[in-house]
């Protein structure tokens, strides 16, 4: 595996010798999400770097290879009655732990349990200049040094091609059940927060068509006893339900043309965009919106902007629209001076995250 | 160029809060930490933020270094003043902005208190997470700045996994909003490099957190054991058995003793090792969670147990484990406080280490150990009045420190690196790896001008110092640059 590590920073050192660029690509799996390279680029395949390092289930702790499938790693976590906790979408059976830290997606849990960036401990990458550097550790409290390891985490892949992620993992709730409530979407917003707010064990929220979704995990009393408190009907594919939610096969997403994801505060009341559908999870921070047509984009990023949200082109159908974003001035700054720091020459997933890098 | 300085720090700062006379400038010498002094040229005491811009536009115009300085109570000597640097203390910038209870956020500025928050949000059924020991005192900008634990920290997170959104000045005084109200934001997670970065990127002058419901019930049940090692597996047990313990804490023998001399928690004087062990969450998950904890720590081995019947007693036995510091200082005139994080497994090895240590250097050390997450503070007793002792202490704690590497963990779990541990450093990384962080720094901060020779060593301090990371018994330095 040292091998294949050498030869990885020996083409990027060529790279940024030559200034030319590098595309990193793992399983494939999460190729449709962000902008396409600015330029076409030479391929730096890392779906061979596979392989689970280190895996001890009592410490909660697992380190693999980033060109490792997160099916390999689920299965072996699920052996051991543990899981990642963040529910991390694949959207194809490819889909690696590299390609999961580098887009930062999260799933169903994450409102509850935390996002891939809460459970990563530590990493091992190349940076630009091919320099193979270790960050954060295999414990869960380490303060030693800035925290390199959270800044990969949907960093798209620019400022550095990931070799080795250690993880936090949880142990799998004994129990879970879905309860679905028929409720308006601005009561399901307000029923959402207020419950978060209160001691119940609710581990993932949905909403959709005029339907309200709440999993709960944890022990059978404690799952029984919340489920008492909130009604509703007990939905009978509660597994099969949020699966569709976290991979995106639920007839919502599937049936979008285009599909925008709207990062806000949970609170934000129903946000009304003309000929739109929606999907909320995390209690109302999360607003998927499906278009049929042509979506108007400077509307969303604009009303988005203005209820103090981020919008991002999730499924990009017109490469002239920007996917994510753009941060003002003074933070645009930052970004370029870290990944001016990180990759001198430029050469990493160029254009991938934003136009200017 | 002091006087200059000061002059103009007058022109928009209210005269009590620019302090210069040596009498004032005395209690800023040192943070939680004292072993280390400095005495600031000058103490800046904001009340805005806008003046905590004019200050840095000023300091940074005139090439003078800046240390920020929360509530002081940091222990790795973070908030260290620099001879010939502005000592900016946020302590007045103090206010509770903005409590949202149904969206569960406080927004709040870097003086408030850490349990001046979860006080506030009680009221709504909510709580603020971390909990250092220091949380009565600290400041909620320290804990952002050092990334701050707590007993909980295993089941619910540091600070880092509780905070929403920063507002942070950089040296030349222009803000930067970070995070969001929302879970996510487009671009790096600056939130993140931003939390623990010791005071070296940035200062923070508000911060939005997450506030959680307070758990409907909170029990505790006590463990004692005659061997350390079957106290280590107890902890394993439960956690391979599917439980996330609230709090999991162990004290040794050495700890029980001068704890319970000091409180009476109700302790057993026999026991090598107590395990406390906190289950929280709705009734019914509580008694469910309790009883298998108990069976478990039975079948592990445990001499003697006990399980809280009501909060009164729970605080109880709590008391003991948070008094151990208190307790420190009464068995010793002097003691010093190390913070190496272990992966469990190793836990009896590295402690047979301390007591082989212990013996060589001739000082007694407690250990309490956060055993949940593997964060160990060994406590060195030691006299400061009997010369040597503090030199002997610090090289035993960097000992312990060396081990905790060896043994796969790190240097510092919760308290930073500071002036503290900046050697140590040296071990815990290669060239490289301090080097990018030295990028890292130079990308906020070019002329090194916030809280300069803190929390990354130079190269040049390293190879003085012999110390450097080696790989596979490679030559020492043999592509080093002198700088």
């Amino acid at each position: 595996m040292q091998t294949l590590i050498d030869q990885f920073a020996s083409t990027i050192r060529t790279a940024a010798e030559n200034q030319r660029p590098l595309h990193i690509q793992g399983g494939g799996s999460k190729a449709f999400y962000g902008r396409p390279l600015i330029n076409p680029a030479e391929k730096l395949d890392v779906s061979a770097l596979q392989g689970i390092i280190d895996y001890e289930p009592t410490e909660l702790v697992i380190t693999a290879r980033a060109g490792t499938t997160l099916a390999t790693i689920e299965s072996l976590l699920q052996q051991n009655n543990q899981m990642l906790a963040f529910e991390p979408p694949y959207f194809a059976n490819s889909a690696t732990l590299g390609g999961c830290i580098a887009t930062g997606l999260s799933g169903p849990r994450r409102a509850s349990a935390g996002a891939v960036r809460d459970f990563v401990l530590g990493v091992r990458i190349l940076d630009g200049n091919g320099r193979d550097l270790r960050f954060g550790g295999q414990v869960m409290k380490n303060v030693a040094g800035y925290d390199v390891s959270r800044l990969m985490v949907g960093a798209m892949g620019t400022l550095g091609v990931l070799l080795e992620i250690s993880l936090k993992v949880l142990p799998i709730p004994a129990v879970e059940r879905t309860l679905s409530l028929d409720m308006d979407e601005a009561h399901a917003i307000e029923y959402m927060n207020r419950w978060a707010g209160k001691p119940l064990p609710i581990s993932a929220t949905g909403f959709v068509d005029d339907r309200l979704f709440i999993r709960l995990s944890g022990a059978e009393s404690a799952v029984h006893a919340a489920q008492i408190q909130l009604g509703g009907e007990i939905n009978q594919e509660s597994e099969m339900f949020w699966k569709s939610v976290r991979e995106h096969s639920h007839n919502f997403f599937k049936s979008a043309k285009s599909l925008w994801r709207l990062s806000v505060k949970s609170t934000t009341p129903p946000i009304k965009l003309p000929q739109s559908t929606q999907f909320i999870e995390w209690n109302g921070a999360l607003r998927w919106l499906a278009y049929q047509e042509t979506m108007p984009a400077d509307i969303i990023r604009q009303i988005t902007r203005e209820i103090g949200g981020s919008a991002t082109f999730f499924r990009n159908t017109d490469p002239a629209i920007p996917v994510f974003q753009q941060p003002g001035p003074a933070l645009m700054h930052v970004h370029r001076q870290l990944k001016k720091q990180f990759d001198p020459a430029g050469i990493l997933n160029p254009g991938r995250l934003y136009p200017q890098f | 160029m002091s006087n200059d300085l000061i002059k103009k720090l007058q022109a928009f700062l209210p005269a009590d809060a620019v302090l210069h006379e040596t009498e004032d400038l005395k209690p800023y010498e040192c943070d939680g930490l004292s072993a280390y002094r400095q005495t600031p040229m000058i103490v800046v005491l904001p009340e805005s933020e806008s003046q905590v811009v004019q200050i840095l536009k000023l300091c940074y115009a005139m090439q003078i270094p800046v240390v920020a300085r929360g509530a002081g109570t940091g222990l790795s000597g973070g908030a260290l003043p620099h001879a010939n640097g502005v000592l900016v203390s946020l302590a007045k910038l103090n206010c509770m902005l903005e409590i949202d209870p149904l969206a569960r956020t406080a927004r709040v500025q870097p003086g408030v208190r850490n349990l001046a928050i979860s006080e506030a949000a009680k009221p709504h059924g909510l709580y603020y997470a971390p909990d250092p020991s220091s949380q009565i005192a600290c400041s909620i900008g320290g804990n952002v700045a050092e990334n701050s634990g707590g007993v909980h920290c295993l089941k619910y997170g540091l600070t880092v996994h509780n905070i929403l959104k920063l507002r942070v000045l950089t040296i030349n005084g222009e803000i930067l909003e970070i995070g969001g109200d929302s879970l996510d934001s487009p671009g790096y997670d600056l939130l993140a490099l931003i939390t623990g970065s010791e005071g070296m990127l940035g200062i923070v002058t508000e911060i939005t957190v997450k506030l959680i419901p307070i758990p409907e019930k909170a029990q505790l049940v006590m463990a004692a054991f005659d061997d350390i090692q079957k106290a280590g597996q107890a902890v394993a047990n439960i956690i391979a058995a599917g439980i996330i313990p609230a709090g999991m804490e162990m004290m040794d023998k050495i700890t029980i003793h001068a704890v319970e001399a000091f409180l009476h928690a109700g302790y057993d004087l026999n026991a090598e090792a107590i395990l406390l062990c906190e289950s929280d969450g709705t009734t019914e998950e509580v008694a469910d969670e309790i009883q298998r904890i108990q069976t478990i720590m039975k079948s592990s081995g445990a001499t003697d147990l006990k399980t809280s019947r009501d909060d009164p007693e729970r605080l109880r036995l709590w008391a003991g484990r948070k008094a151990a510091f208190p307790a420190a200082g009464r068995v010793s005139p002097d003691y010093y406080c190390m913070d190496g994080t272990i992966p469990r497994k190793h836990l009896a090895k590295v402690l047979k280490g301390i007591a082989t240590l212990s013996e060589t250097y001739g000082l007694r050390c407690m250990n309490v150990f956060h055993a949940g997450d593997g964060n160990l503070h060994p406590l060195i007793l030691y006299d400061a009045n009997t010369p040597g002792e503090l030199e002997k202490t610090e090289a035993f704690g960097g000992k312990i420190l060396e081990m905790c590497i060896q043994a796969g963990g790190t240097i510092t779990g919760e308290h930073g690196v500071g002036v503290e541990k900046i050697n140590q450093m040296c071990s815990q990384f290669e060239s490289d790896e301090l080097n990018l962080f030295h990028s890292v720094k130079t990308a906020f901060d070019p002329q090194g001008l916030l809280n300069p020779g803190k929390a990354v060593p130079t190269l040049h301090r390293c190879a003085e110092l012999g110390a450097m990371h080696v790989h596979h018994g490679e030559e020492k330095f043999p592509d080093l640059p002198r700088f």
